[in-house]
């Protein structure tokens, strides 16, 4: 299991990369083990709308579970990766790479200090497992 | 082994005939040039290349009548053969849901008993025969409970309570019914929480729904202490009769405080699974919800005479939450289930129970040694064990369940409950051998065995079935729904 | 009784549990409440049970009885023998929903032929494994229409040409949150035109019926483009044999298709069971309610069937799943399955045009007995309705002391229509049964 060391990330395993005013997301390496085989991806927002935290963003469904992704920040939908609602299967091949999902404006930038860092995450998965 | 069979579209050939129809005797009427279909793109083929398509395709099935089918919380008792004859019979086949009453009394009459024997057996004062299935009583129960606090003015009531243990059903029925679920954890002995229960009975409460005996197999030990609970903080208590096949005669959910109640007669009253239906989920009421039930319900309108029979008639109750479905209800699975109770009284109905609850606690016997356990206790007319043992990796409830098929029998119920890891659930009936349930633990035990010293048989099992495990990913991936059809480009 | 247990069986089972007595097993039981007597009829044997059973079925009087001209979503069709033959096969009817497909191929296999005749016969691309009776079906047709838009528009538009009995299903499913149901009191005697005012950027759903209740048959393409014009999601009601004759649903541009299969092979059988039809279009397979089937294939590539997209379902999803349905009417659409592979395309269409052409037969007789006229000149199938001289429950009370079952007295949904009898016409009824209505139409209306 991977937990990149450069990002932020929630105690529902999504994953928020910072540039500047943007924020990429997506689900961790450890969400996709959980879900196993990726088979669908639905995005529950469009581009331009206004998100608030936690609102859900997107829907994604293995074989045998479904589960609501949700918005680790407040903020503007910017993009959707739209490839990604044909290759479902890269959420388990690449899950901090080509399976990006949504890219926003930050729109209280303070909200990130409320998420984990890569070793606070790392212990909240063990606590979660013991 | 038995071969696969290919699909009925590629064995049609164009201008063979199966079943033909009389020449039309009447004048001819042209038809509607502008709304003639042009295209009917369905097989072409004699009779006996359906008959035989079909029977090899049953070929392909397990069943009740061919082996033990112990799936837990389905209750795959034997289907006795005298109900499909009675449900056959001309005078029920053969009539029509609108004909006038004065010409199917024999059907009210039926129907009225059936409302009878039922209240009678879960304690209760009403009984609607409607709903089609065991969701579809649930759907029925929770919207009375919904018109029930509406019609008392309690419209902050917006809250179903469910057990961790609760069927997928009751939290999907309560959100189609616009209550918000809460989720109540169960205890080390597999009860409901009482702590965890209190914690949530406010005036926002609308119902709790029990499984009695829950999924575990387990009867709710402080079932009186929940209903009253319950009923303290103004909520209804309703109850999921899924496993009624533990209490026929043993008791009645009625006494045990129990308001609503939907019966599954698919299971505790021996008809037929079909494959997945037809069903039949009755619901049960105590006095004060009688006025909600979903109408028609079946009354006497006139007692009759020393020989006069009553007269029956369809009555619509007067605050009914409305009409579940077209018509009456499932009735010719009404008229299976009425046979079964006519064939058992009240003492063969007690007997059901009790042969079902001694067959699942003989089986827990058996494998127990083998199988953990997660609540130790006397189990009802089923039981869950893990299927799992934490010092082997990668074996798993489904490796186990596939295994058993190579023995000739119907795995167990799977993965739930959710609240056990890796859960095989056990539900044997009353209609198993004691040689059957020798067969069955023989097996369990064997593949214990197998786990340790050789779990690749498990894990490439089944060995003797006409098709292997099957790629659930591929068929979700990569959606192929139907075959034959022109104007979608699935072939 | 089905318990198998000799009394050495009870006491070697009790032994090896470790309890005294059957009754010690029920403990956790409060005492008081434990063990009730129940007041139930004595045991009877299978001899015994057929006997009385056959009693009470012959205080009904059946379809051979009296000739029946009543349809009103449900009809008296011939079945063909083979088609009970299959569905008595043990390995069909003693199995439970396909969890396991590795010994359920014959179920997933003939639910995935039914999926493909349902598609074929509605003009859809993807069905479920049927739902419980047309009127459900209808139901939840409403609800999903209402999902896919995300449940951002707040009512439906419902023909007062949709079975009454759907729509009072319709209104106990959704009445209970903040939904608006608009259009039933439209007049009866206007076409689709009539709902399109009530069309608008609020509409999640509309649903017509195809023939609609009265039996009438609209082209709905201009329907399906003010629909889709709006937003909203058409959702048409029809009767599946219907649609071996005349165009079907599809060809209109319905989004989904919902109706009462029971014409397919499914006997009368006072009301039930029957099958529900449940079809919509590729984009909206996510959102139907119900199983699915799907093609895939096992490690050795050989093809195979499984039940798949189950995360819309209750046992995965629970309180947000699309609905709260676990079973489908298995047998049911076994039945459907049989039958229209038996009928075939020929047979199918056969026995469609022999009820437009009894049905056709019996209106213009009947609209020549005096008194009597056609209430509509619209198109219909086999089902059509007459203006009588009478009020139609009064007739009917007089073709029965005649022998007849005659047809449904609108008056008994529809105020005002208490002179209209709806009359359905299959190739079961034959012409010298029509000739008998006709002749004692004109009699008891004459005195």
């Amino acid at each position: 299991m991977k937990i990149e060391s450069d990002l932020k990330y929630t105690s529902k395993d999504e994953w928020v990369r910072v540039d500047g005013n943007m924020a990429v997301i997506g689900i961790s390496d450890y969400a996709q083990e959980q879900l196993s085989d990726i088979v669908f991806l639905e995005y529950l927002v469009s581009e331009g709308d206004d998100v608030a935290k936690e609102a859900e963003i997107c829907t994604i469904e293995s074989v045998k579970a479904a589960s609501e992704i949700y918005s680790p920040v407040s903020g503007k939908v910017v993009e959707l990766n739209e490839e990604l609602l044909d290759t479902p299967e890269n959420v388990n091949s690449d899950p901090y790479g080509a399976a990006w999902m949504i890219k926003m404006e930050l729109s209280d930038p303070a909200e990130l200090d409320a998420l984990m860092d890569a070793e606070a995450y790392q212990k909240n998965i063990e606590e979660r497992e013991a | 082994m038995i071969n696969l069979e290919p699909l009925i579209y590629d064995k049609t050939s164009p201008g063979r005939r199966g079943v033909r129809f009389p020449e039309s005797a009447v004048p001819h009427t042209d038809l509607p040039a502008d709304l003639v279909r042009q295209d009917l793109p369905l097989p072409e083929l004699s009779e006996l290349d359906v008959v035989r398509h079909f029977t090899k395709l049953s070929q392909l099935n397990h069943g009740v009548d061919i082996g033990f089918y112990p799936l837990g919380s389905c209750t795959m008792k034997y289907n006795p053969k005298i109900n499909e004859e009675t449900a056959r019979l001309a005078g029920f086949a053969g009539i029509h849901p609108l004909q006038p009453v004065e010409t199917a009394q024999g059907a009210l009459h039926l129907m009225y008993l059936m409302q009878e024997f039922l209240k009678e057996i879960g304690g209760f004062a009403g009984v609607t025969l409607q709903p089609a299935a065991g969701a579809h009583g649930e759907l029925t129960g929770v919207l009375i409970i919904k018109k029930y606090h509406d019609f008392n003015g309690d419209t902050q009531r917006n809250k179903i309570l469910v057990p961790d243990s609760a069927h997928g059903t009751n939290p999907a029925t309560s959100a189609m019914s616009g209550f918000k679920v809460v989720q109540i954890k169960s205890d080390e002995r597999g009860n409901v929480d009482l702590e965890a229960l209190k914690a949530e009975c406010d005036d926002t409460l609308a119902g709790f729904m029990l499984t009695n005996p829950n999924t575990l197999g387990l009867f709710e030990e402080n079932v009186c202490e929940v209903s009253e609970i319950v009923h303290q903080a103004g909520g209804l208590m309703y109850g999921d009769g899924a496993n009624m096949n533990a209490l026929l005669g043993i008791s009645k959910p009625g006494d045990l405080g129990v308001d609503i109640l939907h019966y599954n007669l698919h299971k505790t009253f021996s008809t037929p699974h079909g494959g997945g239906g037809p069903g039949s989920g009755p619901v049960g009421v105590v006095e004060k919800l009688v006025d909600f039930l979903p109408g028609p319900l079946v009354a006497v309108q006139d007692q009759g005479g020393e020989d006069v029979p009553p007269y029956y008639n369809f009555v619509t109750p007067e605050h009914t939450i409305g009409r579940m479905k077209a018509f009456h209800g499932q009735f010719g699975v009404i008229v299976r289930a009425f046979t079964y109770i006519m064939m058992h009284g009240a003492q063969g109905l007690r007997e059901v129970s009790e042969y079902a609850v001694l067959n699942a606690n003989y089986l827990m016997a058996l494998v127990k040694d083998a199988y953990r356990l997660p609540y130790d206790r006397v189990c009802m007319h089923e039981f869950v064990v893990e299927g799992r043992w934490p010092e082997i990796e990668g074996v798993h409830a489904l490796d186990i369940s596939k295994r058993l098929m190579d023995f000739g029998f119907h795995p167990p119920t799977n993965y739930f409950p959710l609240i056990v890891r890796e859960a095989l659930m056990i539900e044997p009936t009353e209609t198993e051998t004691k040689e059957t349930l020798d067969e069955f633990a023989k097996a369990l035990l064997q593949i214990a065995e197998e786990a340790k010293s050789n779990p690749d048989v498990l894990h490439q099992a089944p060995h003797v079935t006409p098709i292997g495990r099957l790629d659930e990913v591929k068929a979700a991936r990569n959606l192929v729904l139907c075959c034959g059809v022109p104007w979608l480009d699935n072939d | 009784m089905f318990h198998p247990h000799t009394d050495s069986d009870r006491e070697a089972m009790l032994k090896t549990i470790g309890a005294g007595s059957i009754e010690e097993l029920f403990e956790a039981i409060p005492e008081d409440l434990r063990f009730p007597e129940l007041d139930l009829p004595p045991i009877h044997t299978e001899m015994e049970a057929r006997e009385l059973l056959q009693d009470i079925s012959e205080g009904n009087e059946t379809q051979r009885d009296l000739p029946m001209f009543l349809g009103a979503g449900a009809y008296n069709h011939y079945i063909p023998a083979a088609v009970d033959f299959i569905l008595r096969r043990g390995e069909f009817y003693t199995a439970y929903t396909p969890y396991q497909p590795e010994i359920s191929q014959g179920t997933l296999q003939a639910i995935f032929e039914y999926q493909s005749h349902v598609i074929n016969l509605t003009g859809m691309e993807v069905s479920n494994a049927s739902h419980y009776d047309g009127a459900t079906a209808a139901a939840e047709a409403i609800n999903m229409g209402r999902v896919i838009l995300r449940g951002k528009r707040s009512k439906a538009v419902v023909s007062p040409g949709v079975h009454p009995q759907y729509r009072e299903t319709i209104h106990t499913y959704v009445d209970n949150d903040s939904f608006d149901i608009q259009g039933e009191d439209l007049d009866l005697t206007a076409g689709p035109e009539a709902l399109y005012p009530l069309i608008d950027e609020n509409t999640a759903v509309v649903m017509v019926q195809y023939p609609d209740f009265f039996g009438r048959v609209y082209d709905y393409t201009e329907l399906a483009e003010k629909v889709h014009q709006a937003g909203a999601i058409l959702a048409i009601v029809a009767n599946p044999l219907a649609s071996a004759l005349l165009k079907s649903p599809g060809e209109f541009g319905a989004d989904i298709v919902c109706g009462e299969g029971q014409p397919l092979g499914i006997p009368l059988s006072y009301g039930g069971p029957y099958l529900g039809i449940l079809a919509t279009r590729e984009k909206y397979v996510r959102h139907i309610a119900g199983r699915i089937v799907g093609e895939t294939q096992d490690e050795e590539g050989k093809r195979g069937y499984v039940l798949t997209l189950s995360t819309r379902e209750q046992h995965i999803r629970r309180e947000k799943a699309s609905s709260n349905i676990c079973t489908n009417q298995g047998l049911m659409a076994l039945a459907a399955t049989v039958h229209i592979s038996l009928l075939g395309k020929e047979g199918l269409r056969e026995v469609a045009n022999l009820n437009y052409q009894h049905a056709h037969y019996a209106a213009k007789q009947i609209s020549e007995i005096p008194g009597f006229e056609a209430w509509s000149d619209q198109t219909f199938f086999n089902e059509f309705v007459v203006k009588c001289p009478m009020p139609a429950g009064k007739l009917n009370d007089l073709l029965l002391e005649e022998g007849i079952v005659g047809g449904y007295d609108l008056g008994k949904d529809y105020p005002g229509m208490q002179d209209h009898l709806m009359v359905a016409v299959t190739e079961m009824n034959s012409k010298s049964q029509i000739d008998f209505l006709v002749e004692k139409l004109a009699e008891v209306s004459r005195d």
